[in-house]
């Protein structure tokens, strides 16, 4: 097996009194997919928000490619090659879609500070052919601010590939799509994760999603991470059954 | 043939006449003047009424150089560069003469550099400043009104003779309440050396904290105050020292306090024996005064304030300049500026040639109330040609130009 | 300071805290509902103490006639507010951010003007109050008892304003819609009554506070403008929407400013220090250090999170090359055909006009409102006169060094003003502006404090009224030709990204506060090029260039003209400037008929001139297609 992209040990978070996120540790590595599962307020983007240093966690250890990256902000992770999209899209309203996906390039490429420069020109070829992988070529040119949200999912999407990144972190990343497209997107996804070899945490609730394209699952249960391995043994897992996919059909 | 030869000469004089005609009309002389009116509207309403009535009577004697008079009035909002592109219009759109007005020091000294910039005569009528005449004086600025400097000058005698030890002093945080209040701890100090300055209150103008400023100076336990306040400020101090009982047994000088603009709000609580410079026209009965007053009363129904006289004695100033200098050319009328006599209700006053500053002086005196209202009592004419220093030290002040 | 002085000073601290509190209070509630940022509260203070005098003298000087009139004040200007509600700000709640401000801007105008008109220009001493004149005996000094009841008013009205916020089903919406202004929306709830309401209690309460003030203080024209700013002080530094907050910032200002002046002048071995000089600037220093370490004031809560923005400004587009190549002809031919005071008058609008670009460039696209970008412009204009006249510098170098002092302060200032976001940081760019302000106006030795400085005229060379135009519009136009250039440039982009959204700015790794810091430093050097030219073209600078009102100048241009559009805040700056000027000259009752045209405006085009014109062009445009 190859060296691990990423590997979660021992991760705490509390909120207040709450515990958000009770030691959960696990590995990922390159081209592999793996599924984060669990009911609402299971501490999943409390999970995701401290792999990608929004939130520092309380203890516990998250290595990329081995090195400890507890502390670092955001913006020093995503330069390390990690790649995000939200549960409640985040993109820029005023720009267009290309644009947007032009703002990751440049930030990629360290070329943001230029200020005689015109932004438009470079990087459009670059930014539509990421376009054109995610399905947005054609609605390039208009502005995020009227996307429809499952649009929106793939922009976001668009933005972390522009980042060449060695991990992707996505939450919900096929909420708001129609059941076809979802499969179609994650499977876009796989590809690209073995052709590129990223290593890719995502949650979902939609269960065909999770059993039809990731290698592994986890499951986390109030804060706690229950389960884990391939996903028919998560599937036929006694504990999962019980607290989770009860409601699994 | 002759016919018609007599029909060209008709025409040609025609057409000559109709060239010559407006030239026989002619055209007003204008003044331009710039002014903060809504700014300080209290002083400045009264000021227009004046120059009103000045340019009425100058023109209905037949006008100057055999031209009638205009003046032509621009609102700077009180701010300097707005002024400065006001006079750039009169000049260069309206064609005046020159520049009269300006109230606040700040303004009165943006146009006065714009005014030796463009060579052209500038008339200050109000502004305070000692440094329009003096530090920053210019060979084209004149200034009509008493400066801070020779107002207080006028109260220092006043101070001494009193022999007050301990002196605590109150005046707006900007040019006019500083320069006041140097001028008066310098002049004191040179009449009785062992005068002590025990408190110093700077208020921001316009936001005088009365309650809180009265009661320091109280606590410095002063024989005497001098202030420099007024409008608003002043009424709150006045207002807060009498409830307080600060003014019990202190006598109290106040620089301003004696004008109609900011004795008249105060009404039946004008404090009574306050020692202040201002313009008594209930009582004043000399016949320039009595001669403007009626004027005044009768075109406006109501009675001057100081604003009044200063704006009325400007275009009576602008008027006679151009009288003596026979000219519109500027040098012609900077030259006439020197020495120049003008008959105002106040007296005749003199532009002195040393540093431009006219001998216009004030009366001193003190508060009383009459009738529910504040007036001037014990009050004597003070020329402004008593207050200035010596030539010499006004030759140290003023830079060679 | 002797005990007894101690005491009492605290007393006369705590009686200002009082007035303060209740201005502030309806300020507050305001902002809290509605958002607006009303410029306007001011007057309706001034108005209270109007009001309250005729009514007082109206009703006679009894303790009837005078508590009566107070009360009745009060309520003549809760319905002033409820004119103002109605007739204008209901029009334009949908407008972009801010834009509001643009209308009460217009209506202290008005006000300020229709005061005038009705009585007159004298002060108004107002009376006494009747019962409550003499004074106390507290500790051997006498105390005004008026004073005394007032101490005590500000905690009651607190107390009743709780009650009402706590107790009543319109109190729970208060308290939700400043929460939450969409939930409120959400929940079926007539939002026009509830803006209304609020409307009418926060004008109460600002006209309770000025008729209060009828025996303190002389009713005149210059309180709107005085009162504005210490209000706006205490509601920020309270924490906006808190008033316990209000009420404890009023105290911390007012026993402030009273310790001051009681401690006065303070000699120490060497030098002295006049402790009362500094009372113009005590609440402004005070803001910028509670700001710094609490970034939303001492009671205050962050504010929920944003959610999506109600509205998307939309894209920004680039002139046409070949509408700029026409102007710019126009303006190179302008001498040709005019005369000086054209030339002086294309000189303001093309400084003003940079000055409003670069108010526009941090406002706009990076999303960072000044409230005190006049101090970059008056720091480029002082630099240039320090330079020529204290340094001796020939004046094209201290033309050209000018504006990186400008530059240097807006790096010191900007580092601490990208920390906070929304009103707090426009607050805090108003606090540096007046401590700016407050130093120009007072280091005599090298501003000339108060007074300005004069003689500040182009080199021979420049000072022809052409040549120094062609300088002027040169700079100028090149200075906004560069902002507009990196708004398109990978910079500018990064400032909208930023704007629109921090988060996924930040996870793609930009770092929002370091662009917005160089955003604020190019900015302050850009008005700092606008401040030089301007200097030079007077021949004099004073401290007003620094002030309150030429930051609300420039507000107002960028606002004018329309936030969201590119060219706006020239089209804005242009027709500020000349209406001005035109008007001033033609009639007596110049700002009142100003404020009507910018009501006009306000009303007929909610995102400003340019973007109100677009749209209509775009409508025709369709029809005809």
């Amino acid at each position: 097996m190859s060296p691990s992209v990423l590997e979660v040990d021992g991760l705490h978070k509390a909120f207040g009194g709450v515990q958000a996120v009770k030691d959960v540790s696990f590995a990922l590595s390159a081209g592999e997919l793996l599924a984060m599962i669990g009911p609402n307020g299971a501490g999943k983007s409390t999970c995701f928000n401290m792999l990608n240093g929004q939130l520092v966690p309380d203890s516990g250890v998250v290595r990329l490619d081995g090195r400890d990256i507890v502390g670092l902000s955001p913006r020093a992770i995503w330069r390390l090659g990690v790649g995000r999209t939200f549960q409640i899209t985040a993109t820029f309203a005023s720009l267009s879609v290309r644009e947007n996906v032009q703002m990751a390039l440049y930030s990629h490429a360290g070329q943001l500070g230029r200020m005689l420069a015109r932004f438009g020109t470079a990087k459009k070829e670059e930014a539509d052919s990421l376009l054109a992988q995610v399905g947005m070529l054609d609605q390039a040119e208009r502005s995020c601010g009227v996307l429809a949200y499952g649009d929106l999912k793939r922009v976001e999407l668009a933005m972390a590939l522009a980042n060449s990144p060695r991990l992707l972190l996505m939450d919900e990343p096929t909420a708001g799509m129609a059941p076809r497209e979802r499969v179609a997107l994650m499977e876009l996804t796989a590809r690209l994760a073995r052709a590129q070899k990223i290593a890719i945490l995502f949650t979902e609730h939609d269960m065909d999603v999770v059993f039809g394209q990731a290698d592994h699952v986890i499951v986390l249960d109030r804060g706690r991470l229950i389960a884990g391995g391939r996903p028919e043994d998560v599937r036929n897992n006694a504990d999962v059954r019980a607290v989770y996919l009860g409601s699994m059909h | 043939m002759l016919t018609r030869n007599r029909l060209l000469t008709a025409a040609s004089a025609l057409v000559a006449l109709s060239f010559v005609a407006p030239a026989m009309a002619q055209e007003p002389i204008k003044l331009g003047e710039i002014n903060s009116y809504k700014v300080f509207a209290a002083f400045l309403d009264p000021y227009k009424k004046g120059m009103e009535l000045a340019v009425e009577e100058t023109n209905a004697a037949g006008g100057v150089l055999g031209r009638k008079i205009e003046v032509v009035s621009r609102d700077d909002n009180g701010n300097p560069a707005d002024a400065v592109r006001a006079a750039e219009e009169l000049l260069s759109r309206e064609k005046v003469a020159f520049l009269i007005g300006t109230f606040p020091s700040n303004v009165g000294l943006a146009v006065a550099d714009f005014a030796k910039q463009k060579k052209t005569l500038f008339i200050a009528g109000e502004p305070l400043t000692d440094k329009i005449v003096w530090d920053q004086g210019n060979a084209y600025t004149f200034r009509l009104r008493p400066s801070t400097y020779m107002q207080t000058a006028m109260l220092v005698p006043e101070a001494a003779k009193l022999h007050k030890k301990r002196w605590a002093i109150v005046y707006p945080n900007y040019e006019y309440g500083q320069s006041a209040t140097a001028a008066f701890k310098k002049l004191l100090k040179e009449k009785q050396p062992d005068v002590e300055f025990v408190a110093e209150q700077a208020t921001p103008l316009g936001k005088i904290d009365a309650g809180a400023v009265v009661q320091a100076l109280a606590d410095a336990k002063p024989d005497a105050i001098f202030s420099s306040l007024f409008g608003p400020d002043l009424a709150k101090f006045v207002r807060a020292g009498s409830e307080r009982g600060v003014f019990k047994n202190v006598a109290v000088f106040d620089l301003l306090g004696g004008e109609p603009e900011y004795l008249d709000p105060l009404k039946d609580e004008a404090p009574v024996g306050w020692y202040v410079t201002g313009y008594p026209w209930q009582d004043l009965k000399t016949p320039e005064h009595t001669k403007f007053f009626n004027a005044y009363k009768a075109k406006f129904h109501d009675y001057p304030r100081l604003g009044s006289i200063v704006g009325y004695s400007t275009v009576m100033s602008a008027v006679a300049a151009i009288k003596k200098a026979g000219s519109l050319d500027q040098d012609k009328l900077v030259a006439a500026m020197a020495n120049l006599q003008v008959s105002t209700p106040f007296g005749p006053v003199t532009f002195r040639a040393i540093d431009h500053q006219s001998t216009m002086g004030a009366f001193v005196g003190r508060i009383g109330v009459q009738d529910g209202k504040g007036i001037m009592t014990d009050w004597r004419f003070i020329d402004g040609k008593d207050a200035l220093p010596s030539d010499t030290d006004v030759k140290k002040m003023r830079p060679a130009n | 300071m002797t005990f007894p002085s101690f005491f009492i000073q605290l007393l006369n601290g705590l009686t200002d805290a009082s007035s303060l509190f209740l201005v502030s209070a309806g300020l507050s509630l305001i902002f809290g509902v509605t958002r607006i940022v009303n410029f306007a509260h001011g007057s309706l203070y001034m108005l209270g103490l109007y009001v309250a005098y005729s009514l007082i003298q109206a009703l006679g000087r009894s303790p009837f006639g005078f508590w009566t009139g107070v009360i009745l004040a009060a309520l003549v200007v809760g319905v002033v507010g409820v004119v103002i509600e109605v007739l204008v700000l209901r029009r334009i709640y949908r407008a972009p951010e801010l834009f509001q401000l643009l209308a009460t801007f217009a209506i202290v105008l008005v006000v300020k003007d229709a005061a005038l008109y009705l009585w007159g220009s004298e002060d108004l001493v107002g009376p006494r109050a009747p019962g409550l004149a003499m004074a106390v005996d507290i500790l051997g000094k006498r105390m005004p008892a008026y004073d005394l009841l007032l101490i005590a008013i500000g905690p009651v009205m607190l107390g009743l304003l709780w009650l009402l916020l706590q107790r009543t089903r319109w109190g729970a919406l208060v308290r939700a819609a400043t929460q939450d202004r969409e939930m409120v929306g959400a929940l079926g709830v007539d939002q026009a009554k509830l803006f209304t309401s609020v409307f009418f209690v926060g004008a109460m309460l600002a006209g309770l506070g000025g008729a209060l003030q009828i025996p303190r203080e002389p009713a005149n024209l210059d309180l709107d403008l005085s009162v504005i700013a210490d209000a706006f002080v205490v509601t920020v530094v309270g924490g906006l929407g808190s008033l316990p907050g209000a009420l404890l910032a009023a105290i911390l200002i007012g026993v402030a400013k009273a310790m001051c002046i009681g401690v006065g002048t303070v000699r120490l071995p060497g030098f002295e220090v006049d402790f009362s000089r500094l009372v113009l600037v005590v609440e402004f220093v005070i803001m910028g250090v509670v700001l710094v370490l609490r970034p939303y004031g001492l009671l205050g809560k962050p504010p929920a999170v944003a959610r999506a923005a109600a509205s998307v400004p939309p894209p920004l587009r680039s002139p046409r090359w070949q509408t700029a190549l026409v102007w710019i002809a126009l303006l190179l031919a302008a001498p040709l055909v005019s005369d000086d005071y054209f030339a002086a008058l294309l000189i303001d609008i093309a400084c003003f006009a940079l000055f409003a670009v670069s108010l526009h460039f941090i406002m706009g696209p990076a999303g960072m409102i000044s409230f005190g970008h006049a101090a970059y412009f008056g720091l480029g204009a002082y630099a240039g006169a320090v330079l020529l006249k204290r340094a001796g510098l020939p004046m094209e170098a201290a033309f050209l060094l000018a504006p990186f002092v400008a530059a240097a302060f807006a790096l010191l200032y900007g580092w601490f003003c990208v920390r906070l976001s929304g009103v707090y940081l426009a607050m805090l760019t108003l606090a540096f502006a007046q401590i700016t302000w407050s130093i120009v106006f007072q280091w005599d030795s090298l501003t000339s404090g108060s007074n300005g400085m004069i003689g500040i005229w182009p080199a021979a060379w420049l000072s022809g009224k052409t040549a120094y135009y062609y300088l002027a519009i040169v700079c100028c136009g090149l200075g906004i030709a560069f902002l507009w250039r990196v708004l398109f440039s990978p910079f500018g982009y990064t400032l909208r990204a930023g704007r629109d959204s921090p988060l996924r700015a930040e996870v793609i790794g930009i770092n929002v506060r370091g662009f917005q810091w160089m955003a604020f430093v190019l900015a302050g050097a850009m008005a700092g090029v606008a401040g030089t030219v301007f200097a030079f073209s007077k021949g004099s600078i004073s401290p007003s260039a620094t002030s309150i009102s030429q930051s609300t100048d420039g507000l107002v241009m960028v606002l004018l003209g329309g936030v969201e559009t590119l060219t706006g805040p020239v089209v804005g700056a242009g027709l500020f400037t000349w209406l001005r000027d035109v008007l001033a000259r033609e009639t007596d009752y110049w700002r009142a008929v100003f404020g009507l045209i910018i009501l006009a405006i306000v009303v007929l085009f909610p995102q400003g001139l340019v973007g109100g014109l677009k749209a209509l062009f775009g409508r025709w445009q369709e029809r005809n297609a």
